[in-house]
């Protein structure tokens, strides 16, 4: 498996991805910078957190129009598995990847704690290593993680079972609608997601929730 | 020369907390009359041209793939001669 990670100017999770993809697969992650216009042959893209170009305009939009948010476009559509966390999930909304969109967050505050998160969709490559239902922990860490989308837009997102989290009841941090804290595309190949697995995958960061979304991406799950 | 000013809006309908806090902070200065308040941006941009219609369809563009994010807000030109 082979993994290409996205850094782009005012990321600041990468270090953190770079680490858990390392600890988990044993590979490092192939970094590829924003001025690149063709990607390495990797199997999965990941596209951390931050604040990209400081969260000038609205957060991510400066980011998704850079030469190498078109080289992630064409892998995307021929089908590789992408995953964007944060600021990652706010650049692929503004790169029109997946839909809908990221708004200040309901409380107007930045919100740093951990959540529980409903794995609403495990039928996902990014999921299968979940139960249905289970409910887990996962850090967040955002401004504006407030998901929205227009009736007939959430109704599709809804029926094509594109919501793959939704938080735990009574621990939405942002106002989000429908509770979602991460979707998928219609092929199912691009996930988005405001919280921060890769903060939670090993004991030292007080649990190992966040492991298995890799572990499932990188083809590491027994099949059963 | 055109100067173009855009105003950016949030849509109808989509949730805009910062323009709540700025309602209960206008509220609380006794502007009892405010019924709403809604934030948005403006965008003041200078083009080489004295094309009006180019002008329109430039900045146009740059709305829609840039300055505005269309799922949740709209946008408004308007054009003056520099």
């Amino acid at each position: 498996m082979k993994t290409a990670l996205i850094q782009l100017p005012g990321l600041n999770r990468d270090r953190d991805m770079f680490a858990a993809i390392r600890t988990i697969s044993g590979h490092d992650p192939i970094t590829v910078w924003q001025t690149e216009t063709e990607l390495p042959d990797a199997d999965l893209i990941i596209i951390p957190g931050g604040f990209s170009y400081g969260d000038y305009l609205r957060c991510g939009a400066i980011a998704a129009r850079m030469p190498v948010m078109r080289a992630v476009a064409e892998k995307a559509r021929a089908g590789v598995c992408v995953i964007g966390v944060c600021n990652g999930f706010q650049i692929l909304l503004e790169a029109g990847l997946l839909p809908g969109a990221l708004m200040r967050n309901a409380s107007l505050k930045f919100v740093c704690r951990q959540v529980r998160l409903e794995v609403a969709n495990n039928r996902t490559a990014f999921t299968s290593g979940y139960e249905a239902g289970e409910v887990i922990n996962c850090p967040v860490a955002h401004h504006d993680g407030n998901f929205f989308a227009e009736a007939d837009e959430l109704a599709r997102i809804e029926d094509n079972n594109q919501v793959v989290f939704r938080y735990a009841e009574g621990t939405n941090p942002n106002g989000s609608i429908h509770d979602i804290a991460g979707l998928v595309n219609e092929q199912g190949n691009v996930l988005g997601m405001m919280p921060h697995p890769e903060n939670l995958i090993e004991p030292a960061h007080g649990g190992t929730d966040g492991r298995r979304l890799f572990e499932s991406a990188l083809g590491m799950m027994a099949t059963a | 020369m055109i100067n173009a000013r855009v105003i950016v809006t949030l849509k109808n309908g989509v949730l805009d907390p910062q323009g709540k806090a700025i309602e209960g902070a206008l509220h609380g200065l006794g502007f009892d009359g405010l019924s709403a308040a809604r934030q948005g941006k403006v965008f003041d941009l200078a083009l080489d041209t004295d094309d009006r219609a180019k002008a329109e369809a430039d900045v146009a563009a740059m709305c829609e793939k840039l300055l505005a994010n269309m799922v949740i807000e709209n946008y408004a030109i308007e054009l003056t001669q520099a």
